[in-house]
């Protein structure tokens, strides 16, 4: 079975919450734990409320965790907001100098910040609330140790200063704590995991696998929550012909990637809803003059400017249409923060092999947590480059209804890319038969897509349970409670949105019932798999938060029960 | 139809200015090519979305690259060529629609990267293929299917637009003189930086403006443009912005940056002034390692 903690650090935001949440699974993950963090803010820098969580386990981590072993409220709102989470026998930790009636229950009144100037380091309030946490979780003050030292250690004059000070507040946590005597389930020891770890966000993890197939160009657009990786890649997309911009807009960033990528560079630029919704047109650039280009899509909550900080997966039916006119756009969607780098890289591939735009789907849950994840080797990475023209052609772009080598500027084969109906030289034309030629062309090599790989379980049911993106990891962990009870219910998932691998898709067609959870009002991807002929329909939820385990749990029983017409046994 | 494609269909009305802008870009094309000895395919003609942006399916003579793209991004897809592949010589091809109505917030981030990129802005004061609507130049009070009443917006200079962003290389030409154009262009390609070069290009159809650029003292029509006098400097700014802001058109070279650095100039600087450690997907993920 293993064991596991969940511990959520509440207030207001600037509080330290997010370092406390960070550093604990840092440390966690250094002795050898299984860790994942979630947090979620409102859209200022200072202030409001913010909390962050972390999940510390012996087994791989599949979501945030539903419910709460500790409880640090560093006010009274948070307090309010987030106790009705906290598990039975789970404990608080709650802010002394914010709030000082006695609450009952298993709870600690901890004045953190009087603590920790104390302790000669007013800034340590965070290091406190991780001393506590450990301490109630059984754990041993050794582990942590490890952590400070790692985290100040940093080269200067005062470092040893600095540390002991840090470790003079985790013993005053852990002291606190201990008076209490209140202890949550104590942890097992940590695993023996053989393979290298790292400790990494989404957004930075897709960023390396997009770099290591071979990224050339980024150019992109400060928002929420793409902006990390535009900040990674001005950071570490750099060196000889590599190029990273700053656009004005994300219209200036789609029609320059297309520049870029007509000019024979792999080039990507990221977004979020509002910025995908200006790309559109772009998009229809690249996808009718062929163009290859990776855009990534952060998905955040809403329309217009909607939820900027929250979570959602409601950019599906705008990923697969961003534009006017009959298109598809290639879709990758990622399901956990180690899926993404290998996202990155066939974002990239694909863009190549099938000479067109390709959007990469991800949610601001998966992008912004950190997960340990096993470290990919890049020397196994295959970067796919697409063929460049030799001039055999003479000026034409285009061959029959099939993939033609891609002229580069610079090199033989002048042609005019254009975003207009064109003939075989990229001249405009209007004539019927070639706009049937060239559109049924242009999806013809979406078929060079759907060989992605999948997920296949107990595919003798009739039913399958099909997430999708970032609800992988709550679907995973319901389809394992439900198998566990006896529900007969399959388990089906890629992360090749469209085209879905071809083999996928015909067994999905096979099913009666294909439920999908997913994170939108509208059930946007049962939709989608409805209009490929798949009984699908879906489990929604729009809070701007990712589901909780037990949610999908009884949701899934009652779809099978309603829809099924057989009741789920136990 | 074009000359090297007998099937492309489009045609520019008899008489309209951008035949010869067509004529003067081709000129600028090759002369560079032969000058510099390297081949017209390093020339890339990024088109706008108007008459004017067909230029490049009509071009004559050894094919450049070409991309005809989206109404008013011109500019950005350029800066996606040039930023990706400082190598190539760019030139732009749109009208006074695309360039300066839809794609006008693409100006002013360019001058301030100064892209190394040249503009040729065919101006003919309306928009032509959608039938004579009013574009940003026409003028004040001017009766169009969309301002039946007259224009109630007032004419943009654009001339006084490109120098006030920063444009560090600003040209003004005229399409009945395709040689002195090719001039202008080629000198704009060879800046480095930021160039346009404006030309009055007249819509026989739609807005006929030969006359009223060229003047007929027969009827009392004074000329609408006139030559830059060739003691202007233009190095001087204020004094390109005084020919600017002139009532009648300037035609020549009126300002030219002395001290230009563009963008990927800059960022060659950049490169050789910071140490930046370049570091491999192994070294990054070993950074990353628990």
């Amino acid at each position: 079975m293993g064991s596991d903690l969940v511990v959520r650090f509440a207030g207001e935001g600037g509080q330290g919450q997010v370092t406390a949440a960070e550093g604990l699974a840092q440390a966690a993950a250094q002795v050898g734990y299984h860790v994942q963090t979630f947090a979620t803010y409102p859209s200022q820098i200072e202030g409001g409320p913010t909390w962050a969580q972390t999940r510390v386990s012996t087994n791989v981590i599949l979501t945030q965790g539903d419910q709460l072993d500790v409880l640090v409220a560093l006010n009274r709102q948070a307090y309010e907001t987030h106790i009705g989470e906290l598990r039975e026998g789970g404990v608080l930790i709650y802010n002394s100098k914010d709030f000082d009636e006695q609450l009952g229950g298993l709870s600690i009144g901890l004045d953190v910040d009087s603590l920790a100037r104390a302790t000669g380091n007013p800034r340590a309030a965070n290091i406190i609330m991780i001393g506590a946490v450990a301490q109630l979780a059984s754990m041993p003050a050794d582990y942590f140790r490890q952590f400070i030292e790692a985290r100040f250690r940093r080269g200067r004059a005062n470092d040893q200063e600095i540390i002991d000070g840090n470790i003079k507040a985790l013993n005053v946590g852990f002291e606190e704590a201990a008076a209490s005597g209140y202890r949550v389930n104590p942890l097992d020891p940590p695993p023996l995991i053989e393979r290298q770890r790292v400790l990494v966000k989404g957004n930075d993890f897709l960023s390396l696998g997009a770099i290591a197939a071979g990224l050339d160009i980024f150019i992109g657009y400060p928002i929420s929550p793409a902006t990390t990786i535009l900040t990674f890649m001005e950071g570490n997309l750099n060196g000889e012909g590599k190029f990273v911009g700053q656009a004005t807009s994300e219209i200036e960033s789609i029609a320059a990637i297309v520049g870029a990528g007509y000019a024979g560079r792999k080039a990507m630029t990221s977004t979020a809803g509002p910025g995908l919704s200006l790309m559109g047109e772009g998009l229809g650039l690249a996808w009718m003059a062929e163009i290859p280009c990776v855009v990534c899509d952060v998905q955040r909550g809403g329309p217009a400017t909607g939820l900027p900080t929250k979570t959602e997966q409601s950019d599906l039916l705008t990923a697969l249409n961003p534009g006017h006119g009959d298109m598809r756009i290639p879709i990758i969607a990622p399901g956990s923060v180690e899926e993404c780098f290998q996202a990155g890289v066939d974002a990239l591939n694909w863009a190549e092999r099938y000479q067109g735009p390709v959007i990469l789907l991800t949610e601001m849950s998966v992008a912004e947590r950190n997960e340990d994840v096993p470290r990919p080797d890049p020397s196994l990475v295959v970067a796919e480059s697409r063929i460049v023209s030799d001039g055999s052609m003479g000026n034409r772009r285009y061959s029959g209804d099939g993939l033609a080598p891609f002229p580069v500027p610079g090199g033989p084969g002048a042609y005019v890319a254009n975003a207009s109906e064109h003939d075989e030289p990229g001249d405009t034309t209007h004539l019927p038969q070639v706009h049937i030629m060239q559109t049924e062309r242009r999806f013809a090599k979406l078929k060079l897509l759907d060989n992605g790989s999948y997920e296949a379980e107990h595919t003798e049911s009739p039913i399958a349970l099909m997430p999708w993106g970032g609800s992988k990891g709550a679907g995973r962990a319901a389809y394992q409670m439900l198998r566990n009870a006896g529900v007969d219910l399959g388990w089906m998932y890629t992360m090749y949105l469209n085209p879905l691998p071809a083999a996928l898709l015909k067994e999905l067609r096979r099913k009666e019932l294909v439920i999908v959870p997913e994170l939108n009002y509208l059930g946007q991807f049962a939709g989608v798999l409805r209009g490929l002929g798949v009984n699908a329909h879906s489990i929604t939820q729009y809070t701007g938060l990712p589901f909780k385990e037990q949610f999908l749990v009884e949701r899934v029983r009652e779809e099978i029960a309603a829809r099924s017409g057989r009741l789920a046994r136990v | 139809m074009s000359k090297r494609n007998p099937d492309y269909d489009f045609k520019w009305c008899p008489g309209c200015g951008d035949f010869g802008v067509v004529r003067a870009v081709d000129m600028a094309i090759s002369r560079r090519a032969v000058e510099r000895g390297e081949g017209i395919e390093r020339t890339v003609v990024v088109a706008g979305i108007g008459c004017s942006g067909n230029l490049v399916h009509l071009q004559e003579g050894p094919q450049p690259f070409g991309i005809h793209g989206i109404h008013g991004r011109t500019l950005p897809i350029a800066y996606g060529i040039k930023a990706s592949r400082p190598d190539l010589n760019v030139v732009i091809a749109a009208g006074d629609g695309d360039f300066l109505s839809i794609g006008m917030e693409h100006i002013g981030p360019q001058a301030k990267r100064n892209l190394d990129v040249t503009a040729v802005v065919m101006d003919n004061g309306i928009y032509g293929l959608t039938k004579g609507q009013a574009s940003p130049t026409t003028m004040l009070g001017v009766v169009t299917p969309t301002t039946p009443y007259g224009k109630l917006e007032d004419a943009i200079n654009p001339l006084e637009l490109y120098l006030a962003l920063g444009v560090s290389f600003v040209a003004s030409g005229i399409s009945t003189k395709p040689r002195d154009l090719a001039n202008l262009i080629q000198q704009g390609m060879d800046h480095p930086g930021f160039a346009i070069v404006h030309v009055q290009s007249p819509c026989t159809t739609y807005n006929d403006t030969y006359e009223a650029l060229k003047g007929n003292p027969e009827k009392g029509i004074a000329p609408g443009a006139f030559d830059i006098p060739a003691d202007h400097d233009p190095g001087n700014r204020s004094a390109a912005l005084a020919l600017a802001g002139s009532s009648t058109i300037p035609i020549g070279l009126l300002y030219q940056r002395p001290d230009s650095t563009p963008m990927d100039q800059r960022l060659a600087d950049a490169r050789g002034r910071t140490k930046v450690r370049t570091r491999s997907v192994e070294d990054l993920l070993t950074g990353l390692h628990i």
